[in-house]
């Protein structure tokens, strides 16, 4: 009796556990994630548009359908990222993913206060080697520390009624997303 | 003999416990973290770096893509105010106020996440194409059949998931309840 009760408590026990560590695991191991099958359709450091979601074609669930999105998945270790995307009409946003879809920074046209939105996105090691002087002209200039060396940024443009579409899907086509020049002391080591 | 006995019945046990929280877990989501306001329930977190790991296993496991916090955030609702499952052959009311933000946008999936067929392609609505009363308020009609005013096509889904987000909006972490973000109410007002 007493035997079957500790084969229990240790079974609970040590399922305790194996929960523990695959929950921890799952985003690690998991193949179908987000990055995984956008990796599938887009190259590394340019402007991906993706296509509007629709009814069972969709990439991804969960998608916004009101919204023109277009992707750049990014790998650092060739120097920092130069993103631009232009603001549409209604609202415009750019938020930043890791390789492992943790959303670790998002911006909105208005707090970026322009009709465009400029960002450079670095390595914490990339922005630590940038220049005493280039910083204090960083305030005028926006720049992300990205935690991982490789990740997503998602960019979207929303279309408020669906004749607006083209629109956004116009003014998301023309942002870049480009290693900057090693020459530039920007990605100085 | 028996040592080896007890060990595989320890072991098959364990991981049927623990991978099973696990699978229910990252499927159904642990209300880690969790707003609900009437019906909608929203992970305010996932948005940010502080995701916690039920929502970030459930984040890898679905593919999905969670709205970052500079963005919005996105109010999730399976049952009614009164907690009867959302049925695509019953007509729904989602009516009212909605919180601060610059924009929002209703959307209705299937329970997978994905949009549902309809001959109007007319998955949601956002914010600027409903129409409203004089007052400001609006309400919402979601039916299998068309409807007056705004209509929401359900394509006769039995079981639906409305997802209202908003962009651009204080609401957030901080939120706690109803006052700082009216949500609309939904309401199941007649079945077939």
């Amino acid at each position: 009796m007493i035997r079957w009760l500790f084969t229990i408590l240790g079974g609970i026990v040590l399922g305790g556990l194996v929960h523990l560590v695959s929950v921890l695991a799952l985003p690690r191991v998991a193949s179908k994630d987000a990055y995984s099958r956008l990796a599938q359709i887009s190259r590394v450091n340019d402007v991906t548009m993706l296509p509007l979601a629709e009814p069972r074609n969709a990439l991804m669930p969960f998608q916004d359908p009101a919204f023109a999105t277009a992707i750049c998945r990014y790998d650092l270790t060739g120097g920092s990222i130069k993103l631009t995307v232009p603001v549409n009409q209604a609202y415009t946003s750019v938020s930043f993913y890791t390789r492992n879809e943790v959303p670790y920074y998002a911006i909105n046209d208005r707090s970026a206060g322009r009709r465009v939105i400029e960002l450079d996105l670095m390595t914490t090691e990339q922005h630590a080697a940038l220049p005493e002087e280039e910083d204090v002209t960083a305030a005028d200039r926006l720049i992300i520390d990205s935690p991982t060396p490789t990740g997503l940024i998602v960019m979207k443009a929303l279309a408020p009624e669906p004749a607006t579409m083209v629109q956004a899907q116009t003014s998301l086509a023309s942002a870049t997303c480009k290693v900057q020049d090693p020459s530039l002391p920007t990605s100085k080591r | 003999m028996r040592l080896i006995f007890v060990s595989i019945i320890v072991l098959l046990l364990a991981s049927t416990i623990g991978l099973g929280t696990t699978w229910i877990t990252s499927t159904r989501g642990a209300s880690v973290g969790s707003l609900t306001i009437g019906a909608w329930t929203a992970r305010p977190r996932t948005g940010s770096a502080e995701i916690d790991p039920y929502s970030r296993a459930s984040v890898a496991r679905s593919g999905e893509l969670p709205i970052g916090t500079g963005d919005g955030i996105a109010f999730t609702a399976a049952t009614d105010d009164k907690g009867r499952t959302l049925d695509g052959r019953c007509d729904v009311v989602v009516s009212g106020t909605t919180p601060p933000a610059r924009f929002w946008t209703l959307t209705l999936y299937d329970t997978q996440g994905q949009l549902v067929a309809n001959s109007m392609q007319r998955y949601g609505f956002t914010s600027e194409e409903i129409v409203r009363g004089s007052d400001g308020n609006f309400d919402i009609r979601i039916a299998a059949r068309a409807r007056s005013g705004n209509w929401l096509p359900t394509g006769g889904l039995d079981k639906y998931l409305l997802v209202m987000r908003l962009y651009d909006t204080p609401v957030g972490v901080a939120t706690r309840g109803q006052r700082d973000a009216p949500m609309p109410s939904i309401a199941t007002t007649g079945c077939p």
